[in-house]
């Protein structure tokens, strides 16, 4: 029942965590081999949803709760996404605007030092 | 295993929503302060994606080429820079404290105050040491020349979207370190006891904890992976 809370077994905290661990060593392998392009896109984005995935539905419980709570939650950000796509479009046509009138970058970046 | 899915007296699936949106009573069948905090972080979900949406959008459009966060975050222990090394140490912190966090919980509904107390502590440390280790990476670029208005690495809007996205995120650590350490201080005083308290506030104190450890995987991916 929902009024005694969320209890669960400890084991299943230990696996998650131990999980996310994981894939969090993944996440930064993906950048220490130094993968590029779609594959390297693919892997961030992979691990991301993941680890993502499974903070919500064991560490926020989201799982054990009913369905009208997570649909209330979890169903409104889905309309990032039209955002995210009106954005993108926008960003092009803003890079493309400012090729065009500006012209091409002449800047020269500097090294980094550490 | 508690399941709330499936209630007693209560149909489940697409039918329950009908009948828990329909009851005129409550919708959602959990302590109100838990449906709050869930509410609260649904807004929240939509600023840090506004932000997250606006340095795509920055990103796009710049025309200077955009630093590699690979080298300007690197950091070097007396040999070659290991490539963003200390974002991959916050990130193992993060993580870490929502371990400790989730079994705080765990420890709360079992009424081990001790434990609960203890481990929420131990949560809040975690979460200064990544406050204090975001500190640095700030004054070691500041340091180094990068500006919100400019950086000599690349676009200029690095800076800008540096700052502001990592600023929001470490505000919301630092809130939450806050927030923890008086629950926790409550749980061992005895004041949800004395109260009649299930100890849920343990839980809704954690769902903000793990949301900001949530955030922080989309920063970690979108921001310094990406």
């Amino acid at each position: 029942m929902a009024q005694e809370g969320q209890q669960h077994p400890l084991g299943i905290y230990f696996w998650i965590w131990g999980l996310l661990f994981v894939l969090s060593f993944f996440s930064y392998m993906v950048d220490y081999i130094n993968f590029q392009g779609p594959l390297r896109w693919t892997l961030i984005l992979v691990f991301m949803f993941l680890k993502a995935g499974f903070i919500i539905a064991i560490f926020m419980h989201m799982t054990w709760e009913r369905l009208a709570l997570k649909l209330a939650i979890l169903a409104p950000p889905i309309f990032i996404g039209v955002l995210i796509w009106l954005m993108a479009v926008e960003g092009n046509h803003t890079e493309l605007t400012r090729i065009e009138f500006f012209g091409e970058s002449t800047f020269v970046p500097e090294e980094v030092h550490h | 295993m508690s399941d709330a899915a499936t209630m007693d007296g209560l149909p489940g699936g697409s039918k329950g929503v009908v009948t828990d949106f329909s009851a005129d009573r409550q919708a959602f069948h959990v302590p109100w302060g838990k449906a709050m905090m869930w509410i609260f972080l649904l807004s929240d979900t939509f600023i840090f994606s506004c932000f997250l949406v606006g340095y795509m959008h920055v990103r796009m459009a710049a025309t200077d080429p955009w630093p590699f966060p690979s080298e300007v975050f690197a950091l070097s222990f007396g040999g070659d820079p290991i490539p963003l090394i200390l974002i991959a140490i916050m990130t193992f912190i993060l993580i870490t404290s929502s371990g400790t966090m989730a079994l705080a919980v765990n420890m709360g509904y079992r009424k081990d105050k001790k434990k609960t107390f203890w481990l929420m502590v131990a949560t809040a440390l975690l979460g200064a040491s990544f406050v204090g280790m975001q500190a640095f990476e700030w004054s070691k670029l500041i340091e180094e020349g990068v500006r919100p208005w400019g950086n000599p690495f690349g676009a200029a809007q690095f800076g800008s979207s540096f700052f502001m996205i990592t600023g929001f995120h470490g505000l919301h650590v630092s809130a939450g370190v806050i927030y923890l350490l008086v629950v926790a201080n409550r749980v061992r005083t005895g004041f949800y006891e004395r109260r009649g308290d299930n100890y849920e506030i343990v839980e809704i104190t954690g769902l903000y904890w793990h949301f900001v450890d949530l955030v922080w995987v989309f920063i970690f991916a979108f921001f310094y992976l990406w």
